[in-house]
């Protein structure tokens, strides 16, 4: 008897097609691995599981019987439990109290008894925590196994585990390894959702693949390898990839070295990322999502200073320069987030002086006829639909990501920070803003393209560096990149 | 000396009587993640409704219990506002004391009018439990309130940490996404952990005006809501050492009160000053080190 | 953005209608207190002007409250902060004998403006540099200056003769001029008035408003910009103090002409709810104080006339408070589901 099988799910969000006619099972006591790339529709088939979203269609079985799941309640009474990256753990009270949190009968909490029980369950599954530690004192690692404890002790059989790894130093993950291996042979069934191809090989019994919302493939990890894996999650065949040394160009203009920024947990969200980028170059930076782009966008846009390493702008020192500084020393800089790096409650004349504000002013008040007229020019060059008075917050993503763009542009930067710079962005407004950063590169700008679409970064980049796990992978010429390439490193899957 | 300690420490336990009250009430409520400004407000409304229902009735315990009732009715209204809807809990809080307070003038002159003549009942007696020690019975010769607020900082303690009310109270307040991903309802449990904590403020106030005063008047809570919220921060929203801090803040008030009645020449201002500056340092301090709950100050949104 | 003019008529409305209760509770008909409340006021010049002059503290305390919250700083000390102005203004004006009015005069509002920017200094200083929860402190000190003025009234400036606790009269050049014969309305209203144009060109109109603005709306957006908020807050926070240190100066020289502790009826904290029903625009806060002074000043023609409470009125405004700030978060519900 199969523990989970999902038949023929759809999943739609207005005109994206998350999951299409998906089949997918789960055998009694086997790790069964859902592979693909960012956006192929593994967490929302699973979230359709945990009855976190509803499918259009399709039906769901669990051990033989046909079920309707609307919430995480009526799936944790299913025998499913869910274990994503953002934890939901309070961090000041116990592990035990964590553990049974909204699992409790009466009126009186007995820490002696809730912790004996913790404490049986930790050994019988095999899931070592201390019952009575405060959650805020444990590593993530052991955060993770009071989760997983979490879900066992709801009486949990079949378990998600959603990306678990991403936020795991090395060693915490062979140590969930071997929990998962252990608990599996206990009889429960695991669903292990990742776009790491060596984990998936290291780990799972079989492995489904998705792409684009569909599947792609089922197989055995016995019958199969990372290079036929990575084909089938980028749906073409793969080459050898040759590594570019990071600083191999002729007139590097804006140069990274050595740039590390520690995390929480001594985790470093950076590792020692160096790169630069000539005149007239877009260097893209690829990267599935939370492996250190965002911490990298703030770094380089001046939000954050880096614990070590340095940034230099023609030979020149920027490492700790303020926002403003950085901009006069000629960085354009949008933000990673439009709606992080703006101010949604002024207007779109106001956000496009904001940041020269020294240039608006004259005898000490707002130089309101200069603000409307170059805003006025801007709104005109850059297409964007809006009059200067409008407030930003009304603007349409597209709209608002050409704000932004023209922010930075407007003042004829040497080098241009773009970071997801079309995300959630429309076809038309996609397609203009791809052609005003090509335009800026015809212009001899040096373009740094931090993207998470990998064809965004392989259709505008000279060069491309793929970012993982905070480190700089490998840089590929745009000649030499084929998606499969870029996918394999994305993936960690060829080490440096 | 030894009189004048003994009557020192018998007038700090009257003192933070009601400050042990109200601090309590906001304990629940920023446990729950409500930093509750409207504390101010609902002490005086627990002391004007607590007055008006001895008063009218005859019988004081009447007072306490409408006093109880009136600040579970505020306590409710904050919900409304900074729960339900999410308002901007500074700014609703405030509006909250701001109305409370209107209310409680306004119902006051509704039901004693505008005699010349201040309304007064005979308060409670106090009560005294060691009536053949002279140390001890000078001490605990105090009113039936001041007995139960120090009865109830251990049954808060264990309601908190000792009861699954507690649990899920302690979880809502730190991560309110975690507690309802855990099945439990986080609008309801934070209104009644309001409402609690109301009902204890409520009672607060009405000490001052059943149990002190006998009357009520104007400037009768005087800030001490205020005190009470810098308390809670000093006293790391943990009961017991709830205590510790209003029988410290009592003891200053009490101290200055006798120095005042012996005639010292003394810039007595100062002293009654002297628990806010205390708290403001207290504050500095403990800014950086304070566990204040993650959510405080965070309306619930469930997406 | 006509919905945004509305709110203030709706809430208003809303806030009438539940006030009702309260009137009816009180043994009388509503339709008639409104009546008095809202047209006798107006109907006759002397009350009329009264209005204005019950409007002046709240312009001023308005305009303050205005000035932090734009920036994103909760000040709730504004109550403080005008005592400080008044203990300025008091010294000023009772020592300073033989200087004619042109002097004295801006010298009280120089010094008022100081002692607010002052009183509201260590909890700015505290928030920037510490995060240290504004709101608390500013509470604190509104409470730790009351206990100052006590000690001053009852120490150095208790009037020697009648030994009550208020500081000495002011000399005749110190006392700001009425407006109108007959009539309490004074100088601070001019004040107030050129303040409101002020203030709006600050917040509107210079590149330092902008800033604040910016800071106030969006912290993360201010910092991509560029924008030094901590700094930005701190001189927001402190010149907020200073404005609402003018409210004391006003009241103390154009009113009372000595110092007392119930100078201010707690005109900082409606001064909260005047910004807030101005949707923190000066002009918006202009109409909102004088509305509120209206409401002030109706509660003592419905109490004279139907015997109802004079706090008729602060139930009123606080309602009003509420009312309002939920009236704005349901409308920007709105904007975001469409």
């Amino acid at each position: 008897m199969l523990a989970v099988e999902m038949k023929h799910i759809y999943k739609s969000f207005g005109p994206v097609k998350a999951n299409h006619d998906v089949n997918f099972d789960l055998e009694q006591g086997e790790i069964h691995a859902l592979l693909g790339e960012n956006g192929a529709g593994k967490t929302t088939l699973m979230r359709i599981l945990y009855g976190l979203y509803k499918a259009d269609m399709g039906e769901i079985f669990i051990n033989g019987e046909k079920v309707a799941i609307h919430s995480p309640k009526e799936a944790i009474a299913a025998g499913v439990g869910m274990v994503t990256q953002h934890f939901t753990l309070v961090p000041p009270l116990t592990v035990a109290e964590n553990v049974v949190l909204g699992y409790t009968n009466g009126v009186v909490l007995s820490q002696r008894e809730i912790e004996k029980n913790v404490a049986a369950a930790s050994e019988k599954f095999g899931i070592l925590v201390n019952p009575s530690a405060l959650v805020k004192d444990l590593s993530v690692g052991e955060r993770q196994r009071v989760e997983i404890l979490k879900a066992l002790y709801r009486n949990a059989r079949i378990l998600i585990m959603d990306e678990p790894t991403a936020v795991l130093v090395p060693q915490e993950v062979d140590v969930l390894f071997e929990s998962l291996l252990r608990l599996v042979k206990s009889g429960l069934s695991v669903i292990f959702i990742s776009h790491k191809l060596i984990e998936v090989m290291a780990v799972s019994d079989r492995i489904t693949v998705l792409r684009d919302g569909k599947v792609a493939n089922t197989v055995k990890k016995s019958e199969t390898n990372q290079v036929e894996l990575a084909k089938m999650m980028v749906g073409r065949e793969t080459f050898g990839v040759r590594l570019l040394d990071a600083c191999e160009t002729s007139e590097p203009i804006y140069e990274l070295s050595g740039v590390t920024l520690d995390g929480k947990h001594g985790k470093k969200v950076l590792d020692d990322v160096s790169f630069c980028v000539s005149r007239g170059e877009i260097l893209g930076i690829a990267g599935v999502s939370g492996n250190g782009q965002g911490e990298l966008t703030e770094v380089i846009t001046g939000l954050v200073t880096p614990t070590k390493g340095s940034i230099k702008i023609e030979g020149r020192d920027i490492t700790h320069l303020a926002p403003g500084q950085l901009s006069d020393a000629g960085i354009g800089r949008t933000p990673q987030d439009r709606h992080e790096g703006t101010i949604g409650d002024l207007s779109v004349a106001e956000n496009l002086a904001l940041e020269h504000i020294k240039d608006y002013t004259q005898k000490g008040l707002l130089d309101r006829k200069k603000i409307r007229d170059d805003a006025t020019t801007i709104i005109k060059e850059f297409q964007i639909k809006a009059s200067p008075g409008d407030q930003l917050r009304k603007l349409s993503g597209g709209n608002m990501q050409k704000v932004v763009l023209a922010r930075a542009l407007s003042r004829k930067p040497k080098v241009l920070i773009a970071s997801q710079p079309t995300r959630g962005l429309d076809v038309g407004a996609t397609e203009y803003v791809r052609n005003r950063l090509l335009e800026e590169r015809a212009r001899g700008t040096a373009i740094v393209l931090l993207s998470e679409d990998l064809d965004e970064v392989l259709a505008l980049s000279d060069r491309i560096a793929v970012i993982y796990e905070g480190r700089i992978m490998g840089v590929v010429p745009s000649a030499e990149a084929t998606p499969e390439k870029i996918g394999l490193l994305m993936a960690g899957a060829v080490q440096h | 000396m030894g009189d004048f300690i003994i009557d020192i420490i018998a007038a700090t336990l009257r003192v933070a009587t009601p400050l042990i009250f109200a601090t309590l009430g906001e304990l629940f409520c920023e446990r729950a993640g409500i930093l509750n400004l409207g504390i101010e407000g609902t002490m005086f409304f627990g002391a004007f409704s607590g007055f008006a229902a001895a008063s009218l009735s005859g019988s004081l315990w009447v007072g306490v219990l409408t006093a109880l009732v009136g600040g579970m009715l505020s306590g409710w209204l904050m919900s409304l506002f900074s729960v339900r809807l999410g308002v901007n809990q500074h700014v609703s809080g405030l509006g909250i004391t701001l109305l409370m307070t209107a209310l409680s003038l306004f119902g006051f002159r509704v039901i004693f009018g505008e005699s010349r003549v201040l309304p007064s009942i005979t308060p409670f007696k106090q009560l005294s439990i060691f009536p053949n020690s002279p140390v001890l019975g000078e001490i605990f010769s105090q009113y039936a309130l001041t007995y139960i607020a120090i009865a109830l900082i251990p049954i808060v303690w264990w309601v908190v940490y000792r009861t699954n009310f507690g649990l899920n109270l302690r979880s809502v307040g730190d991560n309110p996404e975690a507690t309802d991903a855990a099945g439990i309802n986080v609008y309801n449990l934070r209104t009644i952990a309001l409402v609690i904590g109301g009902a204890l403020m409520g009672v607060g106030g009405a000490f001052l005006s059943v149990a002190q005063l006998g009357s009520f008047t104007f400037g009768i809570v005087a800030g001490r809501g205020w005190v009470c919220i810098a308390l809670i921060i000093f006293a790391n929203w943990h009961p017991i050492k709830v205590l510790w801090g209003a029988l410290l803040f009592g003891s200053v008030q009490a101290l200055q009160s006798r120095l005042q009645l012996t005639g010292i020449k003394l810039p007595y201002e100062l002293f009654l000053a002297l628990p806010y500056i205390v708290t403001i340092i207290a504050l500095t301090l403990a800014g950086r080190n304070a566990s204040y709950p993650a959510a405080l100050l965070k309306p619930y949104k469930r997406e | 953005m006509w919905t945004r003019a509305l709110i203030p008529v709706a809430a208003v409305l809303a806030t009438f209608v539940i006030t009702s209760i309260f009137i009816i509770l009180a043994g009388a008909n509503p339709f008639e207190a409104y009546y008095n409340f809202i047209i006798v006021p107006l109907s006759s010049k002397f009350s009329a002007l009264e209005v204005l002059v019950k409007a002046t503290p709240l312009i001023f305390t308005g305009l303050a409250v205005t000035f932090a919250f734009a920036a994103g700083y909760y000040n709730i000390g504004a109550e403080g902060q005008l005592y400080a102005g008044a203990v300025a203004a008091a010294w000023v004006g009772a020592t300073f004998t033989n200087l004619p009015a042109i002097v004295v005069v801006p010298l009280m509002l120089v010094l008022g403006f100081a002692a607010g920017m002052l009183w509201a200094l260590l909890p700015a200083f505290l928030k920037v540099k510490l995060k240290v929860d504004e709101v608390v402190t500013t509470l604190l000190m509104n409470s730790i200056i009351m206990y100052f003025i006590s000690a001053l009234l009852n120490g150095p400036w208790r009037d020697p003769e009648t030994g009550w606790p208020k500081s000495p009269e002011f000399f005749e050049a110190a006392r700001f001029v009425q407006l109108i014969p007959k009539s309490r309305l004074h100088l601070g209203f001019v004040i107030a008035l050129i303040l409101v144009v002020i203030v709006f060109i600050v917040i509107k109109r210079t590149p330092f408003g902008l800033q604040m603005r910016a800071a106030g709306a969006s912290k993360a957006g201010a910092l991509f910009a560029g924008i030094n908020v901590n700094r930005t807050m701190l001189i927001a926070a402190l010149v907020s103090g200073g404005i609402a240190g003018l409210a004391g100066v006003s009241e103390i020289a154009g009113i009372h002409y000595h110092l007392i502790s119930e100078l201010s009826g707690g005109y900082g904290y409606t001064g909260i709810i005047v910004a807030t029903l101005g949707g923190l625009n000066p002009i918006g806060v202009s109409v909102a104080a004088m509305f509120i002074g209206l409401i002030d000043t109706g509660a003592q023609t419905v109490s004279r006339v139907l015997g109802v409470p004079v706090y008729l009125g602060d139930v009123v405004q606080s309602t009003l408070l509420l009312v309002t700030l939920s009236m704005l978060l349901l409308q920007n519900y709105r904007i975001k589901r469409i």
